[in-house]
């Protein structure tokens, strides 16, 4: 039995990983082929680095990210605030499913609603350019905000609710309550929220592509029109170091905190005890 | 009170913050500077890349108070989508030749008064007073091309080539490609039959279907870009795309060979318009000319490797010399002779028409045994899923039992 989940799971892991292993050896080929590896070179690397069309796609999407995933992780934790306080069952049940619904709406319905109103609005307000960077901003925030909402919310529901009721007793005001005592408990809830929301947006298409205008460009929607041709080798030098980056990213944040290892070792202790 | 006041206050700073990033990042933010929006196919133009001109920057230092915005799409439609959708205003715009005459039709485009180009005098003949734009009111071309056969010489003989009957040879069964697309599709067998491509009878529309779903069997599969990797790693035989690619596509891999089929061919003109809408005509007026200035015009032909309209890029000797590079013959097949074919480009069918043919094309999609397999494999897994559930539910109860 044993050997056989082993194979299973390296099975899984070559499936999952095989495609950007694939992309990662031949992000190094000299050549243009995924065919033939006609010699390791960094030449790509050096080539995207060049490429000042690609160069700024990759400076607008990181932009992106980092605005639309912290406006979306403020608004959102405010919003898993109130749904948290609320005490109307019925009226909270509703509200949780109007923030669930975007997160199952399919991208493209998101994107051209979205597209919609805001071409509507603009022909109202005669604006030249009603698609511009706002409206991506917006749009991103949009279908961040349920992730953020839905990674928040539940450290509310396990957060000792007579901590705060301690806190008050010894004299904080609600607010400060919130801060020195809520907010901390969430906090790791916050940050899964923020880091969904920023790999969201940073691999968004569908959304980007009908709600951008003429002044921005993403990088998913770079290399899509590249299709024309074909995807340039540079390209895969990018979601390596881009995959890299990430990689990194998710490898901090799912160290354990200081918190965690201190249980940890109290647990050891006391079994040893 | 006081701590909603604070909480509204950050969140203001916030706004004005982002607010001031904005006009950093803003087109609109200097006062007499213009921004050109352009928006061109992906990989369209020179970049800068492999020591190459970077035009955009060219542009830019040569007319200091003009900022190029330069963005990309993927395909005519994706243009024209984008176009109709409205909420953004472009400046210059490279639609291909079906893609203007509808433009043209449904008033998508600004007049544009070739005189005041300087440059305008050096585009071919050939590619001037073109059905689809029959007065050269609307568009100035830019990239040309057409398609033709592309095999491997090492698996393909040569008494085989020559025609488009190449493409539904019983002896390179699963070696050959097609376009996934179905205007390129449907030519294929239309310049096959004799037919034209951009015929208004139906009938001629469902004899090259009978064509396609004869040929369907005997295809690896219908690809687009995907035709690259194929031909160069020599996974296929015979394929079909543009001549500029196939030079691409050689200097990987050098048994690869390239004719036109004898029965006739499509080739194609993208151009550059004016979109309505355009607040700064007269600069793009300037970036058209620019483009078609000698410099320029050659760096972009070695760049796309597509064929220039522009006569004095085949006469430019450093341009000779870097196709030659890529291939002995390439002057030739970029720059066919006096034409020994037939050649004809699409032009916009009626909405009947586009209705008809995209349906054509869905009934030979879904023409033959392949999707039997995804019904099979969605058959056993819902079986599975089934009795998982059924044992599960059953051992329940047999516990609950006792």
């Amino acid at each position: 039995m044993k050997t056989y989940s082993k194979v299973y799971l390296t099975v899984i892991f070559a499936l999952l990983y095989a495609p950007i292993v694939v992309m990662m050896f031949f992000s190094f080929n000299e050549g243009q082929s995924l065919a033939v590896f006609s010699g390791f070179s960094l030449k790509w690397y050096k080539e995207f680095f060049k490429d000042s069309v690609a160069m700024n796609a990759l400076w607008n999407t990181f932009l992106l990210a980092v605005l639309s995933s912290l406006i979306s992780t403020l608004i959102g934790t405010f919003a898993a605030l109130g749904i948290d306080r609320m005490r109307n069952k019925k009226l909270k049940n509703a509200v949780m499913m109007g923030t669930n619904l975007p997160m199952v709406n399919p991208d493209i319905v998101t994107g051209i609603s979205l597209m919609l109103v805001f071409v509507f609005i603009g022909r109202i307000m005669l604006f030249d350019h009603a698609l511009n960077f706002w409206t991506l901003l917006i749009a991103h925030v949009t279908f961040n905000l349920p992730y953020v909402i839905m990674s928040v919310l539940p450290k509310f529901k396990q957060m000792d609710k007579h901590l705060v009721e301690a806190a008050l007793d010894l004299g904080c005001t609600p607010t400060q309550a919130f801060y020195k005592v809520e907010l901390p408990s969430i906090t790791p809830g916050i940050m899964t929220g923020a880091i969904m929301a920023f790999t969201l947006s940073l691999d968004d298409f569908v959304i980007s592509n009908f709600t951008s205008g003429v002044d921005f460009q993403t990088l998913p929607m770079y290399i899509y029109s590249m299709t024309k041709k074909t995807v340039k080798p540079d390209m895969y030098a990018l979601s390596t170091l881009i995959f890299i980056v990430i990689f990194i990213l998710l490898v901090i944040i799912n160290l354990p905190s200081k918190e965690e290892r201190a249980i940890k070792k109290k647990k050891g202790k006391r079994r040893s005890v | 009170m006081f701590e909603l006041k604070r909480i509204l206050s950050f969140s203001l700073i916030c706004i004005n913050l982002l607010f001031a990033f904005s006009m950093a990042i803003s087109p609109v933010s200097a006062a007499e500077q213009v921004t050109l929006n352009i928006y061109n196919w992906g990989e369209y133009i020179s970049d800068g890349s492999d020591d190459t001109v970077d035009v955009n920057k060219a542009f830019e230092e040569k007319y200091p108070h003009i900022k190029i915005n330069y963005i990309n799409y993927a395909s005519n439609e994706d243009l024209y989508g984008k176009l109709k959708a409205g909420g953004s205003s472009y400046d210059v715009i490279f639609p291909s030749d079906y893609m203007i005459s509808r433009m043209i039709e449904e008033n998508m485009l600004e007049k544009i008064d070739v005189s005041k180009l300087e440059n305008y005098k050096y585009i071919d003949d050939r590619y001037k007073n073109l059905e689809y734009d029959p007065n050269n009111e609307y568009s100035v071309p830019y990239s040309v091309g057409m398609v033709g056969v592309i095999y491997d010489s090492t698996k393909v003989v040569s008494e085989d080539t020559g025609s488009w009957n190449l493409l539904w040879n019983e002896k390179y069964k699963g070696q050959i490609l097609n376009f996934n697309n179905s205007r390129d599709a449907f030519a294929t067998a239309q310049f096959l039959l004799g037919k034209s491509v951009n015929s208004d009878d139906k009938a001629d529309w469902l004899e090259a279907l009978e064509k396609l779903k004869e040929q369907k069997p005997l295809l690896q599969g219908y690809v687009m870009d995907e035709v690259f990797l194929k031909m160069q790693g020599g996974n296929a035989a015979v394929a079909t795309y543009y001549a500029g690619d196939f030079l691409t596509m050689y200097s990987e891999n050098d048994d690869l060979a390239f004719y036109y089929p004898k029965e006739g061919t499509n080739f194609f003109v993208d151009a550059m318009c004016i979109p309505k809408g355009s607040k700064n005509i007269e600069e793009a007026m300037l970036y058209i000319d620019f483009l078609l200035s000698e410099e320029i015009a050659v760096a972009n032909a070695e760049y796309i490797c597509y064929a220039s309209p522009n006569t004095l890029v085949p006469q430019n000797e450093e341009y000779i010399e870097y196709i030659q590079e890529m291939h002995p013959d390439a002057l030739e097949i970029l720059y066919p002779q006096a034409t020994a074919f037939r050649t004809e480009s699409y032009l916009n069918l009626s909405e009947e028409m586009r209705r008809y043919e995209s349906q054509l094309w869905e009934e030979l999609m879904s023409y033959g045994s392949q999707d039997a397999g995804i019904y099979i494999l969605s058959i056993v897994l819902a079986v599975g899923i089934l009795t998982l559930w059924i044992t599960a539910s059953i051992r329940k109860r047999r516990l609950s039992k006792y």
